[in-house]
């Protein structure tokens, strides 16, 4: 049986892990290569990594950070953050990414999602979209949250899908950081008018809210970072909990 | 030695960090030679069938098809699976390899496609690329066409329905998941690969 995915965020500034609230008030949370490495034996299904400064000049630390990481690491990795067009993809992979994630790009030149697809696989290609709640409806934000655009994070999922995505990472920004769980009805949204599976992000806070998440929200993974770095949640423990609640896991691993 | 055939079908680069990883030798290739001359040879790819076409035009299949019938160790990675069967349903216009009779369908249109992430293994008895993993183990799988259960199967796994998720006859290995992304269970199919 197809299990539902636990991943586990190191959001990176530098070529070092931070993690904020609301995208603020960064902290150190430590070495990427050694956080992943330690996340996936406690049993994450997955690991992405990103930059969210993502400025010219880190560039070249986080290519390092990636191929460093990637060393060890034998489940699926994801990389995102700084990458605007199809060579920046291709230096991801090259560093030993599995799938990248493209979010402001994506958002302003749909056909990027293609072109990386047409050489990687749709497999390889994750489109990120982080959402907040306006007037009842949910619109799409870029630049690491900064900068709204008027669009509707739901259809945006949708032409994401049709241009070639394989999967969406759909992050609420009103619930980021806050450990108040997910926002089941905006996934669950997204999860039924897409046809590729659906990441949910944003406010993990207890195993209650990703059990909330998988049910309610019908994800199909849900991604977290704070709660699993500061030990909190641990995620062997995470998964324990979600077996005994028949969630289907990768339990034991 | 074992070559892994790069036909520019996406990215080797985490299947050869894996098998070094378990201590194998291994190089990455296009030339016919090298792939001739390999002890065992792997064939990964993720992405569209018709990538294989890549295949033909640099005659790496013949190198494929003549170490097939001397016997050579091969694995198929997900798409170097579905290369085994006959063909795909993605693309009616390039053949695979017939080692293996029927061909690869598309996960019906009800389902979430591709069918993306780690499901269970049923294991058959005697596998000697799976000898040691335990029944209901877990691996990655990321791929939206499927090889049909057969006799050869060696594990098959359910996603609306029965696929192969594994096939082996001889010295002949297919593998639909990705064992250089399946954790320790992964790496462990690896080694047998390497004893074979």
């Amino acid at each position: 049986m197809l299990t539902k995915r636990i991943i586990a965020c190191l959001d990176m500034d530098g070529g070092r892990v931070v993690k904020g609230v609301r995208f603020k008030n960064l902290r150190d949370a430590g070495d990427p290569a050694e956080c992943a490495t330690a996340h996936a034996g406690n049993g994450a299904d997955e690991i992405v990594l990103l930059d969210i400064t993502a400025t010219s000049g880190n560039r070249r630390t986080m290519l390092a950070a990636i191929s460093n990481t990637a060393r060890s690491l034998f489940v699926p990795f994801t990389v995102g953050g700084g990458i605007r067009q199809l060579d920046d993809a291709a230096a991801v992979f090259d560093a030993g990414a599995d799938k990248i994630a493209i979010n402001s790009a994506a958002v302003r030149d749909p056909a990027l999602i293609g072109r990386i697809a047409g050489r990687f696989g749709s497999q390889a290609v994750v489109v990120a979209i982080d959402a907040r709640k306006v007037d009842g409806s949910f619109e799409v934000y870029v630049a690491g949250g900064r900068v709204p655009t008027g669009r509707d994070a739901i259809q945006w999922a949708r032409e994401a899908a049709d241009c070639g995505a394989g999967e969406i990472l759909l992050t609420s920004m009103d619930r980021d950081g806050t450990q108040s769980g997910f926002d089941c009805n905006l996934v669950r949204t997204v999860a039924e008018s897409v046809s590729i599976p659906v990441i949910a992000s944003g406010g993990a806070g207890s195993a209650r809210d990703f059990i909330e998440v998988f049910r309610e929200g019908r994800a199909d993974a849900a991604l977290a970072a704070s709660i699993f770095h500061f030990g909190i949640e641990n995620i062997a423990q995470l998964k324990r909990e979600l077996h005994c609640a028949n969630i289907p896991v990768r339990w034991p691993c | 030695m074992i070559a892994i055939v790069d036909y520019g079908a996406g990215n080797l680069l985490s299947v050869k960090k894996a098998f070094d990883y378990v201590g194998a030798e291994v190089v990455v290739t296009d030339q016919f030679e090298t792939v001739a001359s390999a002890d065992k040879v792997v064939l990964p790819g993720v992405g569209h069938f018709s990538s294989l076409q890549a295949l033909s035009r640099k005659g790496l299949d013949k190198a494929l098809l003549q170490g097939a019938s001397a016997s050579k160790p091969f694995l198929g990675i997900c798409l170097g699976m579905q290369w085994l069967f006959q063909g795909s349903e993605e693309c009616a216009t390039i053949a695979g390899a017939g080692i293996f009779s029927g061909k690869c369908r598309q996960f019906p249109t009800s389902l979430k496609s591709p069918h993306v992430g780690w499901n269970s293994l049923a294991v058959r008895e005697g596998s000697r690329l799976l000898r040691g993993v335990a029944q209901d183990s877990f691996v990655y799988f990321t791929h939206s066409f499927y090889a049909p259960v057969l006799a050869a199967t060696a594990a098959a796994s359910e996603y609306g329905l029965q696929f192969a998720a594994a096939v082996e006859r001889d010295n002949i290995f297919g593998v639909q998941f990705h064992p250089e992304k399946s954790g320790q269970v992964g790496l462990a199919i690896l080694k047998n690969f390497l004893e074979v």
